[in-house]
């Protein structure tokens, strides 16, 4: 069985060591948060200005004036800081932010990324992916390993526009983890009732493993 | 000379067609609604609008997108906007679209006297297509342009006569940023305080960046993703 989207985020997880500033992408990303491992200190950042982003409010919490990058209602933990924009970009393309886990639509085995973008599509704009991307000491994608239609996202090179070059480390996807090296691909871990030769074949560039 | 202006009539009293205007908040989230009403009501027209997302779902800044009064829009982020997306494939608004990051930056940069920047961000994408890379230190870097207003609008929480201005919560975002970068800054603020109300260390915009500021009153305050966790149990 591949694994579910919450499977996904329970693994990414796994990359959380204490104290380290991470920053959730939109989508499956944003599930991490619920698989930090209990009493692990993580300071939560948000491109919009807050380091130290805790849990969704409780109703009678709400504020309008305390929100996410997705635009979503949030909290922020003791200790949490609010900042202007700049100095959020200053965290992130400064190297300061420990760990970036991002949503993706295609990844080079040279480890570019291509999120932001389909041409002839609806744009929405790159929002903070650029930077993140490029920025952020470890980049981490966590994404379906194929296509609806069953087409390889990772491959030896994106054809889609690019987000960021030789940025990504790591990318998560429902039935494997792969590390992205000098040599391309390298397995990290097989999703259970997963193989090699399946991951090979769905994958668009040579899988190593050792 | 007071900056303090009766309300956001005065304090755009002298917008013209085809200014380039900044707008603070992230999303619908603190959006100087007072200013943008006046906006709308006062009909100005061919605005280039500098915000990161030229408001959302109908509202905010998008309510002048609705009644033709925007020309341009350089942000970053442009999904979940209806009227934008429609005005940008006919063709009737033109989209400069920036990473976040270098968005802010260039808006900085216009403020504090820079004539420019190089950010490894954006490099080897559209992003980076026609503008000057340069290795430093072995790495790439784009140079991007300072980015400035004739008019920026921004909201904050409390503000004094002389224009220093605190925020609360998440609102801070591009307003500083705006403050300094624009020719006219204008603040509209939840609490008109006196001079020594603010502690000096809680100023995060500085009066020297603000030429006009008034207060405004019932805010709407909407909100776009209400996300809450289940209330425990007593």
């Amino acid at each position: 069985m591949p694994r579910t989207r919450e499977e996904m985020a329970a693994a990414a997880a796994s990359e959380l060591k204490p104290n380290m500033a991470v920053n959730l992408g939109i989508g499956i990303p944003t599930l991490v948060a619920n698989y930090v491992p209990d009493g692990m200190p993580i300071w939560l950042h948000s491109e919009n200005g807050i380091l130290g982003m805790g849990p969704f409010p409780y109703d009678e919490d709400v504020d309008p004036q305390i929100i996410n990058a997705g635009k979503q209602t949030v909290t922020v933990v003791p200790g949490g800081s609010f900042f202007d924009s700049a100095t959020s970009f200053g965290m992130i393309r400064g190297g300061h932010v420990d760990l970036a886990i991002l949503g993706g639509m295609q990844v080079g085995q040279n480890g570019d990324l291509a999120n932001w973008m389909i041409p002839g599509k609806k744009v929405n704009g790159m929002g903070g992916a650029m930077d993140l991307a490029t920025g952020a000491k470890r980049v981490i994608v966590l994404m379906t390993h194929n296509t609806r239609k069953g087409g390889p996202k990772l491959l030896e090179a994106c054809n889609l526009p690019l987000t960021g070059q030789g940025c990504v480390s790591r990318v998560v996807t429902d039935i494997a983890t792969l590390d992205i090296t000098e040599r391309g691909y390298v397995l990290a871990d097989l999703a259970p009732g997963h193989t090699l030769d399946e991951v090979r074949e769905r994958t668009g560039a040579p899988v190593h493993a050792d | 000379m007071s900056k303090v202006v009766a309300d956001a009539r005065e304090a755009l009293a002298d917008i013209f067609d085809g200014a380039r205007l900044m707008s603070g908040g992230f999303g619908l989230s603190g959006n100087a609604e007072h200013c943008i009403r006046e906006l709308k009501r006062c009909g100005v027209k061919r605005l280039t609008i500098i915000s990161n997302n030229c408001g959302n779902s109908g509202r905010g800044l998008a309510t002048l997108l609705k009644t033709r009064q925007i020309e341009r829009v350089i942000g970053s982020y442009v999904g979940g906007n209806p009227d934008l997306e429609e005005q940008m494939l006919s063709g009737e608004v033109e989209v400069e679209l920036n990473p976040q990051g270098t968005f802010a930056e260039r808006i900085r940069a216009a403020g504090v006297g820079l004539g420019g920047f190089f950010t490894p961000t954006g490099v080897g994408t559209v992003v980076a297509e026609g503008k000057e890379i340069r290795d430093i230190d072995g790495r790439n870097y784009v140079l991007e342009a300072p980015l400035s207003g004739d008019f920026a609008i921004i909201r904050a929480w409390r503000g004094d006569p002389y224009g220093n201005l605190q925020f609360y919560g998440t609102s801070r975002n591009f307003s500083p940023l705006m403050a300094m970068a624009a020719k006219v800054t204008i603040a509209e603020v939840e609490e008109l305080v006196p001079l020594g109300a603010i502690e000096p260390g809680d100023v995060s915009v500085p009066g020297i960046f603000v030429q006009r500021i008034f207060q405004g009153t019932d805010y709407e305050n909407p909100i776009e993703f209400r996300t809450t966790r289940p209330t425990p149990a007593e």
